[in-house]
């Protein structure tokens, strides 16, 4: 190990990947597995002139990162399945009024209370669809200690920039593994865009960019903000011209900067015939099944979803090659293979591989699945 | 009262006529004017119900968060920036019931905001429903043979759960509640104002209460003042509702264990 690496657990490198990106908000609640976050961030918080609060619940904690980030800060909130459900009404807020919020996810076994310390991929729906109404977030998925780190910057980077919440998906296995990063490079820091002129102030006006420049609150704009329905002035409005021109600018904010936005990571589409997708600690097995498999010959190849929303159909089929199989692992019953599905339809032969007793797809399993099913 | 508090642009407001909402807050204007606080430092968060429309009349920051979530949005933005008056501006249903959790560890933690809860004794938004502040056989459209359930005492429960400020007051007593919002929101610490006001499209009606104005004079014969109070015997004070200072204590102070190592 080189003196620039240092040894850290899942959960501590998205606290420190936080504190590099510059949150000094972290407001949260225990649970498995995910814990961690909060305990690094409570002794980590005051060392930096941040602030820590263990909240009274899940919705408690996601609304007071709201108002800190209301109010200025960059902010973090830990959770895992069963609390991720009470976020929801305030991740669906956050959007609304454009509160840059991070939030990690650590995937646990569900549902309801399922198993707290077994390891799964079953928030992947949840991370886009779990609040009501129609909206767009970010997720983006770590598969190792040292991306949980990276992602984490870029996650407030990404949140600071289009002012709107971002996932941090990761699950309980990469949560608690520990393994040597390398820290010591200073990431490149975003702030939001914030309004110059107090005289026509008007929160949520945009440029071309799409993004408000919502004034924090306490420095003498006046600023309004509110979850229902509003135009530029940040007031309510029952138009539905203004409803339609918020939703679709909630929207295309991201939509029209995917290339900023998306990144996979593949390894010999070229020429692959059998492809695997797939996100998280999956990739990791998947990765080794692909060595294997190139080994005996067999053109394998691996696209793995970093950032898993938004989705764009058109970039995975472009990204996919001409593999004429498509094989999806995942830790649930099939959540990223009905994305998977979408985009290509009959065209190719899409196979979903799932593991649901909590434990991982090991690479031997992956083998063992291509041989099984003949593909 | 200073017209530059309020949005002007913003108004008519979507209160019934008759409602008390307004009188609640143009004290709390008063309260901020007389306090002489600089209008650039001072935010107002609220939930979701008539109440909570308030602060977007209002010419300061304001907040319209989620039912039930301003005191937690409002501790997330006083912790961010101590040196602004952070008032919660909220109903009887928002506050004690799907709020309820959040006010008790707000109070418990005496994070330095005033909430003030526009208290009407229903839901009068979603069309007059019981909130956990409706007196016992009231009738709403929840309750059509009478409340069956005790309401909480919001200054008990409050107290209770460690506010260092507590007040109750009504729209009858005009100054009377303006001193006591004066005092919550110059108090150091977790304040709280029970302001009753009236509903008289709804929470009046169902209760035969008659009209608004008769709903706010009425308050001259169940309110009782709390120094009054004390020289009555329990029969006397049966069905009242005593207004004044409740607690107003100073701070907790916590001390830490061990002060935290500064750091870059």
């Amino acid at each position: 190990m080189s003196e620039k690496m240092v040894l850290m657990q899942g959960n501590e490198a998205v606290a420190e990947g936080a504190i590099a990106a510059g949150v000094r908000f972290y407001a949260g609640y225990p649970i498995t597995p995910s814990s961690e976050v909060a305990e690094t961030m409570a002794k980590r918080m005051p060392e930096v002139g941040g602030t820590f609060i263990q909240m009274e619940d899940e919705i408690a904690s996601i609304m007071a990162i709201v108002g800190a980030s209301l109010a200025g800060k960059k902010v973090l909130t830990a959770t895992s399945g069963p609390g991720f459900s009470l976020m929801q009404e305030g991740l669906g807020y956050a959007c609304m009024v454009e509160a840059p919020i991070v939030i990690l996810d650590s995937m646990r076994y569900g549902p309801s209370t399922g198993m707290a310390t077994k390891v799964s991929q079953m928030d992947l729906m949840q991370t886009r669809w779990g609040t009501h109404g129609d909206h767009w977030v970010i997720v983006l998925s770590p598969s190792s200690v040292e991306e949980s780190y990276q992602l984490t910057i870029r996650a407030v980077n990404l949140a600071e920039k289009y002012r709107n919440p971002v996932i941090v998906l990761s699950d309980e296995t990469i949560s608690h593994l520990r393994e040597p990063i390398d820290i010591s490079i200073p990431p490149v820091l975003v702030e939001r865009r914030l309004p110059t002129a107090k005289a026509d102030y008007l929160p949520y006006r945009t440029d071309e960019s799409l993004v408000p420049t919502v004034a924090n609150v306490g420095t003498g704009f006046r600023t309004s903000c509110t979850g229902l329905v509003h135009g530029e002035s940040g007031f309510q409005t029952a138009n539905g011209h203004v409803a339609e021109a918020l939703v679709e600018r909630l929207r295309d904010k991201l939509f029209n900067n995917l290339d900023d936005i998306i990144q996979f990571e593949t390894d010999r589409v070229e020429d692959a015939d059998v492809l695997f997708m797939s996100f998280g600690i999956t990739a990791r097995g998947v990765s080794e099944a692909v060595e294997t498999l190139r080994s005996h010959g067999r053109k394998a190849g691996s696209l793995r979803f970093i950032t898993l929303f938004p989705f764009d159909d058109d970039r995975v089929r472009k990204a996919a090659g001409n593999a004429r199989t498509i094989v999806v692992p995942e830790l649930n019953s099939g959540q990223l293979v009905l994305l998977v599905k979408r985009v290509f339809g009959d065209s190719r032969k899409v196979v979903p591989m799932n593991k649901i007793n909590g434990d991982l797809i090991s690479p031997q399993e992956i083998l063992n699945f291509l041989r099984e099913e003949n593909l | 009262m200073r017209l530059d508090l309020l949005r002007s642009e913003r108004l008519p407001n979507i209160w019934c006529p008759g409602c008390g909402n307004g009188i609640v807050l143009r004290a709390l204007l008063e309260a901020i004017d007389q306090l002489q606080l600089d209008p650039d430092n001072v935010v107002l968060v609220s939930g979701i119900g008539c109440s909570s429309r308030a602060p977007a009349y209002t010419a300061f920051d304001n907040v319209h968060s989620l039912h039930g979530r301003a005191i937690p949005v409002a501790t997330g933005i006083k912790l961010a920036n101590p040196d602004l008056t952070v008032i919660v501006v909220t109903g009887d249903g928002d506050s004690s019931a799907i709020g309820g959790n959040h006010l008790i560890h707000a109070a418990r933690r005496d994070v330095d905001i005033t909430v003030v809860v526009f208290n009407n004794y229903n839901y009068g938004m979603t069309g007059g429903q019981a909130s956990p502040l409706t007196p016992t056989s009231s009738i709403t459209t929840t309750t059509p043979n009478g409340m069956l359930d005790r309401p909480f005492d919001l200054v008990k429960l409050a107290a209770g759960a460690g506010a260092t400020y507590v007040a109750r007051s009504g729209i009858y007593f005009a100054k009377h509640l303006v001193d006591h919002l004066k005092k919550a929101i110059a108090h150091d610490g977790f304040s709280l104002v029970d302001a009753v006001a009236q509903c008289p499209t709804y929470f009046g009606r169902f209760n035969r209460k008659g009209s608004a104005g008769q709903m706010v004079t009425s308050q001259k014969d169940w309110m009782v003042l709390k120094s009054v109070a004390e020289k009555k015997t329990p029969e006397e004070l049966a069905g009242k509702v005593i207004i004044g200072e409740f607690v107003n204590i100073e701070r907790h102070a916590p001390v830490s264990a061990a002060a935290p190592k500064e750091q870059a």
